[in-house]
């Protein structure tokens, strides 16, 4: 009998715990997607100062009244700016840092074609 | 003729990425936010610092009010510097000063106004600091100027006589 209780409340508690890993899951990615505000250069994941031990807790809160990954990156900027965020999108600032890799890529491989048509 | 041409581009081209990394080398890559934010204030629930009884943020604000919130907690030792100077500023009246105490042990935090004097119209708790966040503090002591539920200026670290000496050409 015991043992049919046993089971039975770890067949319960199996899905909770399923969630639960899921969920923590999520509030590491995105707080690895977050800087830290201290420690500016570090995420918030791998930060253990109070600020950062607030936004894990703060992630957490807003994971659980159900807003999505990019809703809570969404809210996170509006806070702070876009500075906080890892991953920076497309921009006046930034398009330097996009464009740049792309056009010196394309450089090289204008200058490599040009000098495989020249041997040819 | 070409070749000259070709060689004549690469440089131009590294010398135009040189300028742009040269350029940045003299931006500081420290962070500093911006100050002089327009938002409105956050709405939040917490609890009364004295009373614990449940507050919401529109019974602490008042529209039509000039308040100074700050954030402090007693193991920030900052706090303890600028404490005396929001202990006059709370005597010429002009300004109320909002304590929120931040990730403070109780007993600690009622020593510390005890000893420093009491400068808060009134304190409100955030145990877990999120409150903090849901402001956009960068840290303790912070400290917002605040009118018509709007967030006028934002005080990164511990107050100082210049910057009280602006805050007060700013409320005038």
């Amino acid at each position: 009998m015991n043992v049919l209780k046993i089971t039975l409340i770890i067949f319960l508690l199996l899905p909770f715990s399923f969630i639960k890993a899921d969920e923590q899951d999520k509030q590491n990615k995105i707080t690895k997607n977050l800087r830290c505000l201290i420690c500016q250069g570090q995420s918030v994941y791998d930060s253990d100062s109070e600020f950062a031990n607030s936004l894990k807790t703060l992630v957490d809160k807003k994971l659980e009244e159900g807003l999505s990954e990019d809703q809570i990156y969404e809210y996170f900027k509006d806070k702070y700016g876009e500075w906080i965020l890892y991953d920076p999108k497309l921009n006046k600032n930034t398009y330097i840092l996009w464009l740049l890799p792309l056009f010196i890529f394309l450089i090289g491989g204008a200058i490599i074609a040009k000098s495989l048509i020249i041997k040819k | 003729m070409k070749k000259k041409l070709l060689s004549f581009f690469m440089v131009l081209v590294f010398g135009v990425i040189f300028i742009i990394f040269y350029k940045g080398l003299e931006d500081s890559n420290i962070y500093t936010p911006n100050i002089n934010i327009k938002n409105e204030i956050p709405v939040f629930k917490s609890r009364d610092f004295y009373s614990g009884i449940s507050l919401n943020s529109s019974d602490i604000f008042e529209f039509d009010k000039t308040y100074l919130l700050n954030i402090w907690s007693s193991w920030c030792v900052p706090c303890r510097q600028e404490h005396p100077l929001l202990v006059d500023l709370k005597e010429e009246g002009k300004i109320n000063i909002i304590g929120m105490n931040y990730k403070d042990n109780r007993k600690n935090a009622e020593n510390f106004l005890q000893d420093l004097g009491n400068p808060y119209k009134e304190v409100f708790i955030d145990l877990d600091g999120t409150i903090a966040i849901e402001w956009g503090a960068y840290g303790v002591p912070e400290s917002f100027l605040i009118h018509n539920n709007k967030i006028i200026k934002k005080y990164i670290g511990p107050l100082n006589q210049q910057l009280i000496y602006e805050m007060k050409l700013l409320v005038k």
